[in-house]
């Protein structure tokens, strides 16, 4: 969901830019972080810690604490929450696989 | 209560209200500022000089109600928004002005719920005036029953079809 | 690459650093991590409280644009964004990253202004997403416009707390609760009898004790705590939300200071790890400053003075000519005692006095 409307802020147009989630198309606005787009299409999980596969998302915001590694373009530990989306980019999730070891 | 959350009493307001007659004879601005903050834009925003000269920006404002006019302008500039004009020349009703700062900025004539300092509907209110203030903190002034306008300290208007 | 000061951080206390070093005259090269110049203060859509000098009455988020223009165009000033500092070398050179490619800086002094990341708060589910730094969230709505969600619950009074809670009320989000665990608000009053009049409950001798859901928050469950901030069973109730915001304090960004082996303190009342360094901001590795939340958690608007304090006191040590260096400099010195003096702050000042212990 966007703020349409702000009392104290205006959010300038931006171009929408389209770009694909696991393979399914969907929009933002270009230069906004990718988290930011993934979070307005109501997308939140991002990845499945090492560990234990739990659900792991947006954090922090200001890519500090690695919450929300994601697979960019097939380039894996990307923080999606400070890299700018680029029109057609490629996100996916980072699963666990099965059988990964935990240690 | 204050220090548990921030929320004055009423006799913590009644301390800094101006004497009765003065209450009555023309409007005044309530400061309710009570924590010596760092801070001091009241002061420099009052064009009759009316807030007492800070000896330490820590100080808490004091206003001459000599000089008061009530006219609010320092409403607008106040960071914790925690000053509101009251009138209660009026034997009828009271006005009352407070900060606001959300959208969409309700126009002269709109009703809503007035809520009292801890957020407690207690009167139906009619908007009576709208300043637009450059900073965008605007300033309602409230039409509020008679005896509200130290109650009433936010608005919350009635969901209508013409607000888009 | 070489540049007489390279300024680590655009925030509050980088810009402040670089209004006074510019100004002297030093070849100035400022880098921030970020999207965009102002640090967190591009978020801050409140009014700053202070004085004059440190911009009060004056949103945050309007205030990198004022000190940038004072300063932007400047032959001797440059600035670049998306830019992180790895790390710091013994020969006193800083590798910086920038689109994949790592490149090494030898500046002539530094000034670390790399600020503070929010600490985190463990309870059982703490890490659905959903759950997120109440400063992160602040910067979804009020820097990329997007909503954290439909209702929230705040975990902590400070003024972060309060502050992001009246903020998501002006975006459209419903705050349920700000929960506090102890017995009264840290923030300023007037920021929470804000959020009071307009209906949110303040919950203090309360935590949260658990985050529902499977994939994403479907609510929270909080309970009352006991003295020794305990939770007491069988008073716990659930608030249906579907965002956690965690508002428990700020750590300093040090990592580089430790690199660089500054004298390191542990000061819980400014944050965690903070340089030992002299009034003037230098630390014990010469040449290297700090200012702002990297050198103890405060205000933005201390960041800002003890960062022109920084700037200043660098340019000299270069050999730049100063008019009345020493009076510039007792008057920001003033200017942040003054604004320590106010009884809010009586936390930092016992850190200071803690800090002059070491």
């Amino acid at each position: 969901m966007r703020i349409k409307e702000h009392p104290i802020l205006e959010f300038p147009e931006r171009r929408r830019v389209e770009f694909y989630f696991e393979g399914k198309k969907i929009y933002g606005y270009e230069g906004e972080p990718i988290a930011a787009a993934l979070h307005d299409n109501g997308i939140m999980v991002y990845r499945d810690s090492i560990r234990f596969g739990r659900p792991r998302g947006f954090f922090c915001a200001i890519g500090h604490c690695s919450s929300c590694f994601m697979i960019v373009n097939g380039e894996k530990n990307v923080r999606v929450c400070v890299t700018p989306l680029v029109e057609g980019m490629r996100i996916e999730r980072m699963r666990k696989k099965k059988g990964e070891r935990e240690s | 209560m204050l220090e548990k959350d921030g929320v004055p009493e009423d006799f913590d307001i009644e301390k800094i209200l101006p004497p009765h007659n003065r209450r009555k004879s023309h409007p005044y601005v309530v400061v309710e500022c009570f924590q010596e903050i760092p801070c001091d834009p009241c002061y420099e925003s009052c064009p009759f000089s009316a807030f007492e000269p800070f000896k330490h920006i820590k100080d808490l404002p004091r206003l001459d109600y000599q000089k008061c006019t009530g006219c609010g302008i320092c409403i607008s500039y106040c960071p914790g928004l925690a000053i509101f004009a009251v009138d209660e020349t009026n034997d009828k009703y009271d006005l009352v002005s407070i900060p606001y700062e959300f959208v969409p900025l309700p126009k002269p004539g709109d009703k809503g719920t007035g809520l009292n300092r801890t957020g407690e509907q207690v009167c139906e209110c009619t908007v009576h005036r709208v300043k637009k203030v450059k900073n965008k903190t605007h300033i309602l002034t409230l039409k509020v029953p008679k005896g509200m306008g130290n109650i009433v300290r936010h608005f919350v208007p009635f969901k209508t079809e013409h607000h888009s | 690459m070489k540049v007489e000061l390279l300024i680590i951080g655009g925030g509050p206390a980088g810009l402040g650093a670089a209004y006074e070093s510019v100004r002297a005259g030093v070849e100035t090269l400022l880098i921030d991590d970020g999207l965009k110049l102002g640090g967190q203060l591009v978020k801050q859509t409140h009014k700053f409280f202070g004085s004059k000098l440190e911009y009060a009455g004056i949103r945050g988020i309007e205030i990198p644009d004022l000190i940038l223009k004072e300063i932007d165009g400047a032959k001797n000033f440059r600035y670049i964004l998306n830019t992180t500092a790895l790390g710091y070398y013994e020969d006193k050179s800083v590798a910086v990253l920038r689109d994949g490619k790592v490149s090494i800086v030898y500046p002539e002094r530094l000034i670390v202004a790399t600020g503070a990341s929010e600490k985190m708060l463990p309870f059982k589910n703490s890490d659905l997403p959903g759950v997120y730094g109440a400063g992160a969230v602040q910067t979804l709505m009020n820097v990329y416009g997007v909503l954290p969600g439909r209702a929230s619950i705040m975990i902590g009074a400070g003024n972060i707390g309060l502050i992001v809670s009246y903020q998501l009320l002006q975006a459209g989000v419903e705050v349920k609760a700000v929960v506090e665990i102890s017995n009264s608000v840290g923030g300023y009053w007037v920021h929470a009898a804000k959020i009071r009049r307009m209906g949110v409950p303040i919950l203090t001798k309360h935590t949260i004790v658990e985050a529902i859901g499977d994939e994403v928050v479907k609510g929270a469950i909080i309970a009352q705590v006991d003295d020794s901030f305990e939770p007491i069973p069988g008073t716990e109730k659930k608030i249906d939300c579907d965002t956690i915001c965690i508002a428990v304090g700020l750590s300093p960004l040090v990592d580089l200071l430790f690199h660089a082996g500054c004298k390191m303190a542990y000061v819980p009342e400014l944050g965690g790890e903070v340089p030992l360094r002299i009034e003037e901001m230098e630390t014990s590795v010469k040449g290297l400053y700090v200012a702002g939340d990297a050198s103890g958690v405060e205000e933005a608007s201390s960041a800002m003075l003890e960062g022109r304090i920084a700037g200043l006191a660098a340019a000299r040590s270069l050999g730049y000519k100063i008019d009345d260096y020493d009076s510039r400099i007792s008057k920001l010195l003033d200017e942040l005692k003054k604004l320590r003096e106010s009884p809010v702050f009586e936390r930092v000042r016992k850190g200071y006095e803690h800090l002059k212990g070491f």
